[in-house]
Protein backbone atom coordinates (compact mmCIF):
# COMPACT_ATOMS: atom_id res chain seq x y z
CA UNK A 1 0.00 0.00 0.00
CA UNK A 2 1.43 3.53 -0.78
CA UNK A 3 0.74 6.01 2.11
CA UNK A 4 0.15 9.67 0.34
CA UNK A 5 -0.63 12.16 2.74
CA UNK A 6 -0.49 16.02 2.93
CA UNK A 7 -1.42 17.61 6.41
CA UNK A 8 -0.84 20.63 7.73
CA UNK A 9 -2.24 20.42 11.21
CA UNK A 10 -3.24 23.15 14.03
CA UNK A 11 -0.73 23.39 17.15
CA UNK A 12 -2.32 22.98 20.35
CA UNK A 13 -5.43 20.97 18.95
CA UNK A 14 -6.64 17.14 19.32
CA UNK A 15 -6.70 15.63 16.06
CA UNK A 16 -8.37 12.65 15.52
CA UNK A 17 -6.66 10.10 13.08
CA UNK A 18 -9.70 7.75 12.20
CA UNK A 19 -9.81 4.97 9.59
CA UNK A 20 -9.92 1.23 9.18
CA UNK A 21 -7.49 -1.42 10.01
CA UNK A 22 -5.10 -1.34 7.22
CA UNK A 23 -5.65 2.18 6.44
CA UNK A 24 -2.04 3.40 7.26
CA UNK A 25 -2.98 5.15 11.05
CA UNK A 26 -0.39 3.94 12.45
CA UNK A 27 2.12 3.72 9.75
CA UNK A 28 1.69 7.24 9.77
CA UNK A 29 2.00 7.63 13.25
CA UNK A 30 5.19 5.49 13.39
CA UNK A 31 6.83 8.16 10.15
CA UNK A 32 5.97 10.91 12.67
CA UNK A 33 7.75 9.71 15.49
CA UNK A 34 10.53 8.23 13.04
CA UNK A 35 10.48 5.24 13.40
CA UNK A 36 9.59 4.11 10.17
CA UNK A 37 12.05 5.38 6.97
CA UNK A 38 9.55 6.65 4.45
CA UNK A 39 10.47 6.65 0.63
CA UNK A 40 9.76 10.17 -0.04
CA UNK A 41 9.04 12.56 3.22
CA UNK A 42 8.57 15.98 4.88
CA UNK A 43 8.24 16.94 7.81
CA UNK A 44 8.14 20.31 9.41
CA UNK A 45 7.14 20.64 13.29
CA UNK A 46 6.91 24.24 14.89
CA UNK A 47 9.92 25.23 12.10
CA UNK A 48 12.05 22.45 13.14
CA UNK A 49 12.65 19.95 10.02
CA UNK A 50 12.16 16.84 10.65
CA UNK A 51 12.40 14.56 8.15
CA UNK A 52 13.38 15.89 4.33
CA UNK A 53 14.45 12.60 2.14
CA UNK A 54 15.17 15.49 -0.42
CA UNK A 55 17.70 17.07 1.45
CA UNK A 56 18.71 13.77 3.05
CA UNK A 57 17.33 15.29 6.82
CA UNK A 58 16.48 12.71 8.97
CA UNK A 59 16.39 13.16 13.09
CA UNK A 60 16.52 10.19 14.92
CA UNK A 61 13.72 9.46 17.28
CA UNK A 62 15.62 10.14 19.92
CA UNK A 63 15.97 14.24 18.86
CA UNK A 64 12.04 15.02 17.57
CA UNK A 65 9.91 16.14 20.76
CA UNK A 66 7.42 13.91 20.73
CA UNK A 67 5.75 11.58 22.69
CA UNK A 68 4.35 8.14 21.92
CA UNK A 69 1.71 5.76 23.49
CA UNK A 70 1.87 2.11 22.17
CA UNK A 71 -0.98 -0.03 21.72
CA UNK A 72 0.45 -2.40 23.96
CA UNK A 73 1.63 0.48 26.43
CA UNK A 74 5.30 -0.90 26.11
CA UNK A 75 5.82 -0.44 29.72
CA UNK A 76 9.31 -1.86 30.88
CA UNK A 77 8.33 -4.32 32.63
CA UNK A 78 11.55 -4.77 34.66
CA UNK A 79 10.78 -1.25 36.11
CA UNK A 80 8.43 -0.02 38.71
CA UNK A 81 5.72 2.72 37.90
CA UNK A 82 7.93 5.28 38.95
CA UNK A 83 10.99 4.05 37.75
CA UNK A 84 9.65 3.54 34.38
CA UNK A 85 8.54 7.76 34.59
CA UNK A 86 12.25 8.25 35.87
CA UNK A 87 13.94 6.50 33.18
CA UNK A 88 12.14 8.86 30.56
CA UNK A 89 14.10 11.60 32.42
CA UNK A 90 16.30 13.65 30.24
CA UNK A 91 19.65 14.08 31.38
CA UNK A 92 20.23 17.04 33.86
CA UNK A 93 16.21 17.05 33.92
CA UNK A 94 14.62 17.83 36.90
CA UNK A 95 12.73 15.03 38.22
CA UNK A 96 10.04 17.01 39.92
CA UNK A 97 8.06 16.05 36.60
CA UNK A 98 7.50 12.70 37.78
CA UNK A 99 6.21 13.16 41.11
CA UNK A 100 3.60 15.86 39.16
CA UNK A 101 2.89 13.13 36.74
CA UNK A 102 1.91 10.37 39.37
CA UNK A 103 -0.06 13.30 41.62
CA UNK A 104 -1.95 14.03 37.94
CA UNK A 105 -2.36 10.85 37.15
CA UNK A 106 -3.48 9.44 40.66
CA UNK A 107 -0.74 6.78 40.21
CA UNK A 108 0.22 7.37 43.88
CA UNK A 109 -0.62 3.88 45.30
CA UNK A 110 0.48 2.44 42.60
CA UNK A 111 3.83 3.91 41.94
CA UNK A 112 5.61 1.05 43.92
CA UNK A 113 3.91 -1.81 41.44
CA UNK A 114 5.46 -3.73 38.57
CA UNK A 115 3.49 -3.09 35.23
CA UNK A 116 2.32 -6.44 35.32
CA UNK A 117 0.04 -6.31 38.27
CA UNK A 118 -2.25 -3.05 36.69
CA UNK A 119 -5.07 -3.21 34.97
CA UNK A 120 -5.87 -2.13 31.70
CA UNK A 121 -6.42 1.36 33.00
CA UNK A 122 -3.63 1.80 34.77
CA UNK A 123 -1.57 0.79 32.25
CA UNK A 124 -2.50 3.43 29.83
CA UNK A 125 -2.57 5.94 32.95
CA UNK A 126 1.23 5.14 33.16
CA UNK A 127 2.24 4.41 29.22
CA UNK A 128 0.63 8.50 29.18
CA UNK A 129 2.27 9.94 32.42
CA UNK A 130 5.78 8.24 30.40
CA UNK A 131 4.83 10.03 27.81
CA UNK A 132 5.06 13.13 28.92
CA UNK A 133 8.14 13.07 31.57
CA UNK A 134 10.27 14.79 28.94
CA UNK A 135 7.95 17.39 28.14
CA UNK A 136 6.86 16.69 24.12
CA UNK A 137 5.43 19.35 22.22
CA UNK A 138 3.59 16.52 20.08
CA UNK A 139 1.91 13.65 21.63
CA UNK A 140 0.76 10.47 19.41
CA UNK A 141 -1.69 7.71 20.93
CA UNK A 142 -2.19 4.96 18.97
CA UNK A 143 -5.47 3.35 19.84
CA UNK A 144 -5.10 4.40 23.11
CA UNK A 145 -8.20 2.60 24.76
CA UNK A 146 -8.16 -0.20 22.76
CA UNK A 147 -7.53 -2.58 25.64
CA UNK A 148 -9.61 -0.93 28.18
CA UNK A 149 -13.15 -1.94 29.27
CA UNK A 150 -15.68 0.55 28.32
CA UNK A 151 -16.42 2.09 31.99
CA UNK A 152 -12.75 3.25 31.88
CA UNK A 153 -12.85 4.66 28.83
CA UNK A 154 -15.24 7.21 29.81
CA UNK A 155 -12.68 8.32 32.83
CA UNK A 156 -9.91 8.18 30.65
CA UNK A 157 -11.03 10.90 28.27
CA UNK A 158 -11.55 12.84 30.56
CA UNK A 159 -7.93 12.40 31.78
CA UNK A 160 -6.63 12.81 28.22
CA UNK A 161 -8.14 16.05 28.21
CA UNK A 162 -6.93 17.54 31.19
CA UNK A 163 -3.08 16.46 30.09
CA UNK A 164 -3.30 18.00 26.62
CA UNK A 165 -4.37 21.55 28.12
CA UNK A 166 -2.36 21.32 30.97
CA UNK A 167 1.08 20.59 28.98
CA UNK A 168 -0.20 22.65 25.67
CA UNK A 169 0.42 19.69 23.90
CA UNK A 170 -0.51 19.24 20.00
CA UNK A 171 -2.06 15.12 19.59
CA UNK A 172 -2.67 13.15 17.49
CA UNK A 173 -5.14 10.29 18.35
CA UNK A 174 -5.76 7.34 15.95
CA UNK A 175 -8.97 5.61 16.45
CA UNK A 176 -11.45 3.51 14.69
CA UNK A 177 -14.14 4.68 16.95
CA UNK A 178 -16.10 7.93 15.71
CA UNK A 179 -18.03 8.46 19.33
CA UNK A 180 -14.12 8.61 20.98
CA UNK A 181 -13.03 10.99 17.70
CA UNK A 182 -16.14 12.63 18.55
CA UNK A 183 -15.75 13.32 22.18
CA UNK A 184 -12.00 14.29 22.27
CA UNK A 185 -11.00 16.00 18.94
CA UNK A 186 -11.27 18.96 17.87
CA UNK A 187 -10.14 18.04 14.15
CA UNK A 188 -10.53 14.53 12.17
CA UNK A 189 -8.71 13.32 9.27
CA UNK A 190 -10.24 10.24 7.70
CA UNK A 191 -7.73 7.79 6.19
CA UNK A 192 -8.51 5.36 3.57
CA UNK A 193 -5.97 3.27 2.13
CA UNK A 194 -3.49 4.99 2.47
CA UNK A 195 -4.57 8.21 1.46
CA UNK A 196 -6.94 11.42 3.42
CA UNK A 197 -10.17 11.07 2.29
CA UNK A 198 -11.60 13.97 4.59
CA UNK A 199 -10.87 16.24 7.09
CA UNK A 200 -13.33 18.52 9.33
CA UNK A 201 -14.68 18.74 12.65
CA UNK A 202 -16.18 15.83 14.06
CA UNK A 203 -19.19 17.14 12.97
CA UNK A 204 -18.81 18.18 10.13
CA UNK A 205 -17.26 14.39 9.63
CA UNK A 206 -19.41 12.18 11.14
CA UNK A 207 -22.25 14.21 10.43
CA UNK A 208 -24.80 12.11 12.40
CA UNK A 209 -24.84 13.85 15.87
CA UNK A 210 -25.02 17.48 17.09
CA UNK A 211 -22.68 18.42 20.16
CA UNK A 212 -23.00 19.30 22.71
CA UNK A 213 -25.59 16.28 23.50
CA UNK A 214 -27.89 17.47 25.82
CA UNK A 215 -30.82 15.98 27.62
CA UNK A 216 -33.00 15.77 30.28
CA UNK A 217 -32.91 12.44 33.33
CA UNK A 218 -34.16 11.44 36.43
CA UNK A 219 -30.89 9.91 38.94
CA UNK A 220 -31.41 6.32 40.01
CA UNK A 221 -28.45 5.79 41.75
CA UNK A 222 -24.72 6.74 42.54
CA UNK A 223 -21.70 4.39 42.60
CA UNK A 224 -18.94 6.20 44.51
CA UNK A 225 -15.16 5.70 44.30
CA UNK A 226 -12.30 7.28 45.41
CA UNK A 227 -12.15 10.07 42.62
CA UNK A 228 -15.79 10.51 41.39
CA UNK A 229 -18.25 7.99 40.57
CA UNK A 230 -20.74 6.25 38.41
CA UNK A 231 -23.90 8.41 38.07
CA UNK A 232 -27.05 5.81 36.70
CA UNK A 233 -29.53 8.22 34.56
CA UNK A 234 -33.03 7.35 33.41
CA UNK A 235 -33.64 9.61 30.43
CA UNK A 236 -36.70 10.90 29.13
CA UNK A 237 -36.88 9.06 26.32
CA UNK A 238 -37.18 6.07 28.38
CA UNK A 239 -33.30 4.94 28.11
CA UNK A 240 -30.82 3.62 30.93
CA UNK A 241 -27.84 5.63 30.65
CA UNK A 242 -24.21 5.70 33.39
CA UNK A 243 -22.29 8.86 33.25
CA UNK A 244 -18.69 9.29 35.32
CA UNK A 245 -18.38 12.38 37.55
CA UNK A 246 -15.86 13.72 39.17
CA UNK A 247 -16.20 13.91 43.19
CA UNK A 248 -17.43 17.61 43.58
CA UNK A 249 -20.18 16.86 41.17
CA UNK A 250 -21.82 14.47 42.70
CA UNK A 251 -21.69 15.76 46.05
CA UNK A 252 -24.90 17.52 45.67
CA UNK A 253 -26.70 14.76 43.91
CA UNK A 254 -29.76 12.74 45.21
CA UNK A 255 -31.22 9.74 44.34
CA UNK A 256 -34.65 10.93 42.18
CA UNK A 257 -34.01 14.09 41.61
CA UNK A 258 -34.25 15.21 37.94
CA UNK A 259 -31.70 17.11 35.88
CA UNK A 260 -29.98 18.18 32.99
CA UNK A 261 -27.10 16.26 31.52
CA UNK A 262 -24.77 18.20 29.26
CA UNK A 263 -21.64 16.55 27.51
CA UNK A 264 -18.39 18.40 27.35
CA UNK A 265 -15.26 17.74 25.57
CA UNK A 266 -13.81 17.10 28.97
CA UNK A 267 -16.83 14.45 29.98
CA UNK A 268 -20.27 14.67 31.45
CA UNK A 269 -22.01 17.81 33.50
CA UNK A 270 -25.01 17.30 35.57
CA UNK A 271 -27.25 20.97 36.06
CA UNK B 1 43.17 -39.54 46.01
CA UNK B 2 43.14 -38.01 42.23
CA UNK B 3 45.30 -35.17 40.74
CA UNK B 4 42.72 -32.03 41.18
CA UNK B 5 44.60 -30.17 38.66
CA UNK B 6 42.99 -31.24 35.30
CA UNK B 7 39.20 -30.54 37.20
CA UNK B 8 40.34 -27.25 38.06
CA UNK B 9 41.84 -26.29 34.64
CA UNK B 10 38.64 -27.17 33.67
CA UNK B 11 36.59 -24.81 35.82
CA UNK B 12 39.18 -21.79 35.29
CA UNK B 13 38.70 -22.98 31.29
CA UNK B 14 35.34 -22.68 31.43
CA UNK B 15 34.78 -19.55 33.87
CA UNK B 16 37.25 -17.58 31.22
CA UNK B 17 35.66 -18.76 28.78
CA UNK B 18 32.18 -18.21 29.26
CA UNK B 19 33.02 -14.60 30.72
CA UNK B 20 34.49 -13.51 27.77
CA UNK B 21 32.13 -14.88 25.36
CA UNK B 22 29.44 -13.06 27.12
CA UNK B 23 31.30 -9.74 26.23
CA UNK B 24 31.61 -11.02 22.39
CA UNK B 25 28.06 -12.64 22.13
CA UNK B 26 25.55 -9.77 23.22
CA UNK B 27 26.76 -7.67 20.36
CA UNK B 28 26.38 -10.56 17.80
CA UNK B 29 23.31 -11.26 19.46
CA UNK B 30 21.60 -8.01 19.18
CA UNK B 31 22.86 -7.47 15.38
CA UNK B 32 21.77 -11.05 14.16
CA UNK B 33 18.11 -10.10 16.06
CA UNK B 34 17.79 -6.52 14.58
CA UNK B 35 19.92 -6.75 10.88
CA UNK B 36 18.29 -6.81 7.76
CA UNK B 37 21.37 -6.84 6.34
CA UNK B 38 21.69 -9.91 3.36
CA UNK B 39 24.84 -10.92 4.87
CA UNK B 40 22.64 -12.22 8.33
CA UNK B 41 22.59 -15.89 6.71
CA UNK B 42 26.30 -16.09 6.22
CA UNK B 43 26.61 -15.36 9.91
CA UNK B 44 24.35 -16.64 11.10
CA UNK B 45 25.81 -19.69 9.18
CA UNK B 46 29.29 -19.57 10.64
CA UNK B 47 28.09 -19.26 14.47
CA UNK B 48 25.90 -22.13 14.60
CA UNK B 49 28.70 -24.43 12.30
CA UNK B 50 30.36 -25.49 15.75
CA UNK B 51 26.74 -27.49 16.43
CA UNK B 52 27.51 -29.55 13.49
CA UNK B 53 31.63 -29.65 12.78
CA UNK B 54 33.21 -32.64 14.18
CA UNK B 55 35.46 -30.86 16.90
CA UNK B 56 38.61 -32.11 15.52
CA UNK B 57 37.94 -30.20 12.23
CA UNK B 58 37.96 -27.17 14.12
CA UNK B 59 41.03 -27.89 16.11
CA UNK B 60 42.64 -29.11 13.24
CA UNK B 61 42.11 -25.45 11.46
CA UNK B 62 42.89 -23.50 14.84
CA UNK B 63 46.08 -25.84 15.06
CA UNK B 64 46.99 -24.42 11.78
CA UNK B 65 45.85 -21.27 11.44
CA UNK B 66 47.78 -20.67 15.14
CA UNK B 67 50.89 -22.21 14.50
CA UNK B 68 54.20 -20.63 14.65
CA UNK B 69 55.22 -21.81 11.27
CA UNK B 70 52.89 -20.09 9.65
CA UNK B 71 53.05 -16.36 8.47
CA UNK B 72 49.93 -15.68 10.58
CA UNK B 73 50.60 -17.64 13.43
CA UNK B 74 54.22 -15.75 13.76
CA UNK B 75 52.83 -12.59 13.58
CA UNK B 76 50.23 -12.88 16.30
CA UNK B 77 53.86 -14.60 18.31
CA UNK B 78 55.84 -11.14 17.13
CA UNK B 79 53.51 -8.63 17.36
CA UNK B 80 51.32 -9.52 20.26
CA UNK B 81 53.43 -11.77 22.05
CA UNK B 82 50.35 -14.92 21.92
CA UNK B 83 51.18 -18.03 21.58
CA UNK B 84 47.90 -20.35 20.73
CA UNK B 85 49.39 -23.61 20.34
CA UNK B 86 49.42 -25.93 23.16
CA UNK B 87 49.14 -23.15 25.83
CA UNK B 88 46.13 -22.10 28.13
CA UNK B 89 44.97 -18.77 25.59
CA UNK B 90 44.73 -21.17 22.30
CA UNK B 91 42.09 -23.65 25.03
CA UNK B 92 40.33 -20.06 26.07
CA UNK B 93 40.12 -19.21 22.22
CA UNK B 94 39.18 -22.27 21.07
CA UNK B 95 36.37 -22.87 23.55
CA UNK B 96 34.70 -19.87 22.62
CA UNK B 97 34.44 -20.77 18.94
CA UNK B 98 33.12 -23.91 20.27
CA UNK B 99 31.05 -22.92 22.59
CA UNK B 100 29.82 -19.44 20.20
CA UNK B 101 26.65 -20.81 19.53
CA UNK B 102 25.43 -22.07 22.90
CA UNK B 103 25.53 -18.46 23.91
CA UNK B 104 24.33 -16.52 21.07
CA UNK B 105 21.34 -18.36 20.38
CA UNK B 106 19.65 -17.96 23.42
CA UNK B 107 20.47 -14.14 23.61
CA UNK B 108 19.79 -13.81 20.09
CA UNK B 109 16.39 -15.36 20.17
CA UNK B 110 15.15 -13.77 23.72
CA UNK B 111 15.92 -10.69 21.91
CA UNK B 112 13.95 -11.00 18.74
CA UNK B 113 10.88 -12.31 21.22
CA UNK B 114 10.76 -8.96 23.10
CA UNK B 115 8.19 -6.78 21.41
CA UNK B 116 9.48 -4.62 19.51
CA UNK B 117 7.61 -1.92 20.98
CA UNK B 118 10.19 -1.91 24.44
CA UNK B 119 12.74 -1.17 22.33
CA UNK B 120 10.83 1.83 20.35
CA UNK B 121 9.54 3.20 23.15
CA UNK B 122 13.12 3.73 24.78
CA UNK B 123 14.16 5.99 22.03
CA UNK B 124 10.99 7.60 21.60
CA UNK B 125 12.10 8.84 25.56
CA UNK B 126 15.00 9.88 23.93
CA UNK B 127 17.39 6.87 24.57
CA UNK B 128 20.47 5.59 23.07
CA UNK B 129 20.69 2.43 21.46
CA UNK B 130 23.39 1.56 24.41
CA UNK B 131 21.36 2.85 27.38
CA UNK B 132 18.54 0.85 26.21
CA UNK B 133 20.02 -2.43 25.33
CA UNK B 134 21.45 -1.91 28.87
CA UNK B 135 18.25 -1.18 31.17
CA UNK B 136 15.56 -2.09 29.01
CA UNK B 137 16.78 -5.15 26.73
CA UNK B 138 18.83 -6.94 29.03
CA UNK B 139 17.15 -6.75 31.91
CA UNK B 140 14.23 -8.38 30.24
CA UNK B 141 16.08 -11.18 28.81
CA UNK B 142 17.42 -12.51 31.85
CA UNK B 143 16.16 -16.08 31.32
CA UNK B 144 17.79 -16.46 28.10
CA UNK B 145 20.90 -14.80 29.94
CA UNK B 146 21.23 -17.66 32.39
CA UNK B 147 20.35 -20.16 29.72
CA UNK B 148 23.27 -18.64 27.32
CA UNK B 149 25.79 -18.15 30.10
CA UNK B 150 25.04 -22.03 31.74
CA UNK B 151 25.25 -23.74 28.21
CA UNK B 152 28.32 -22.11 27.22
CA UNK B 153 29.62 -22.90 30.97
CA UNK B 154 28.62 -26.48 30.55
CA UNK B 155 29.47 -26.99 27.19
CA UNK B 156 33.15 -25.76 27.51
CA UNK B 157 33.25 -28.76 30.78
CA UNK B 158 32.39 -31.17 28.19
CA UNK B 159 34.80 -30.56 25.24
CA UNK B 160 37.32 -32.78 24.43
CA UNK B 161 38.49 -33.17 20.65
CA UNK B 162 39.10 -28.90 20.20
CA UNK B 163 41.09 -29.03 23.40
CA UNK B 164 43.23 -32.46 22.28
CA UNK B 165 43.88 -30.62 19.06
CA UNK B 166 44.81 -27.47 19.54
CA UNK B 167 46.17 -27.87 23.36
CA UNK B 168 47.46 -31.10 23.89
CA UNK B 169 47.91 -33.26 27.18
CA UNK B 170 50.11 -30.87 28.73
CA UNK B 171 49.57 -31.38 32.65
CA UNK B 172 48.16 -28.20 34.63
CA UNK B 173 48.58 -26.35 31.34
CA UNK B 174 45.93 -27.92 28.55
CA UNK B 175 45.08 -31.30 30.59
CA UNK B 176 41.81 -30.43 31.27
CA UNK B 177 39.51 -32.83 33.26
CA UNK B 178 38.05 -34.86 29.70
CA UNK B 179 41.28 -35.53 28.46
CA UNK B 180 42.60 -36.62 32.26
CA UNK B 181 39.42 -39.19 31.46
CA UNK B 182 40.81 -40.63 28.53
CA UNK B 183 44.30 -40.26 29.69
CA UNK B 184 43.67 -42.73 32.37
CA UNK B 185 41.75 -45.47 30.35
CA UNK B 186 44.54 -45.38 28.01
CA UNK B 187 46.77 -46.41 30.83
CA UNK B 188 44.36 -48.57 32.38
CA UNK B 189 43.69 -46.49 35.11
CA UNK B 190 39.98 -47.23 35.39
CA UNK B 191 39.30 -46.01 39.03
CA UNK B 192 41.25 -42.58 38.68
CA UNK B 193 38.93 -42.46 35.48
CA UNK B 194 35.60 -43.28 37.29
CA UNK B 195 36.58 -40.53 39.82
CA UNK B 196 37.34 -37.65 37.06
CA UNK B 197 33.87 -39.22 35.15
CA UNK B 198 31.76 -39.01 38.52
CA UNK B 199 33.49 -35.26 39.12
CA UNK B 200 32.29 -33.98 35.76
CA UNK B 201 28.76 -35.31 35.52
CA UNK B 202 28.14 -34.40 39.31
CA UNK B 203 28.91 -30.70 38.09
CA UNK B 204 27.14 -30.40 34.57
CA UNK B 205 24.16 -32.08 36.12
CA UNK B 206 24.02 -29.58 38.96
CA UNK B 207 24.51 -26.45 36.84
CA UNK B 208 22.18 -27.96 34.20
CA UNK B 209 19.44 -28.70 36.66
CA UNK B 210 19.70 -24.48 38.12
CA UNK B 211 18.90 -23.56 35.01
CA UNK B 212 15.58 -25.59 34.46
CA UNK B 213 14.89 -24.38 38.16
CA UNK B 214 15.02 -20.82 37.67
CA UNK B 215 13.49 -20.78 34.04
CA UNK B 216 10.62 -23.06 35.37
CA UNK B 217 10.11 -20.48 37.82
CA UNK B 218 10.97 -22.25 40.89
CA UNK B 219 13.57 -20.35 41.93
CA UNK B 220 12.33 -17.17 40.29
CA UNK B 221 11.66 -14.66 43.18
CA UNK B 222 15.56 -14.87 43.29
CA UNK B 223 16.14 -14.12 39.83
CA UNK B 224 13.62 -11.85 38.81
Amino acid sequence: MVLDVQLALKEGQIIGLYGKSGAGKTSLLRIIAGLFDPDQAKITFAQQIWEDTYRKIRLRPQERKVGLVFQDYALFPNMTVRQNLEFALQKGQDDQIVDELIELSELGQLQDQYPTTLSGGQQQRVALARSLVQRPQLLLLDEPLSAVDQEMRQKLRGHLRQLHDRFALTTILISHEQEEITQLADEVIVLEGGKVIKTGSPQEVFGERVRPLRFRAVIKGINSEANGGWVKLHTTSGKSIQVWLETNQIKNLVIGQEVWVDEKTEGWEII
Amino acid sequence: MIDWSPILLTLRLALITTALLFVVSVPLAYWLAYTRARIKPVVETLVSMPLVLPPTVLGFYLLIAFSPNNTFGQWLGEQLGLQFVFSFEGLVFASMIYSLPFMVHPIQSGLANLPSSLKEAAYILGKSRWTTLRRVLLPNIKPSLLTGIVLAFAHTIGEFGVVLMIGGNIPGLTRVASIAVYDEVESLNYAAANQYSLVLFAVTFSILLLVYLFNGGRLKRFWL
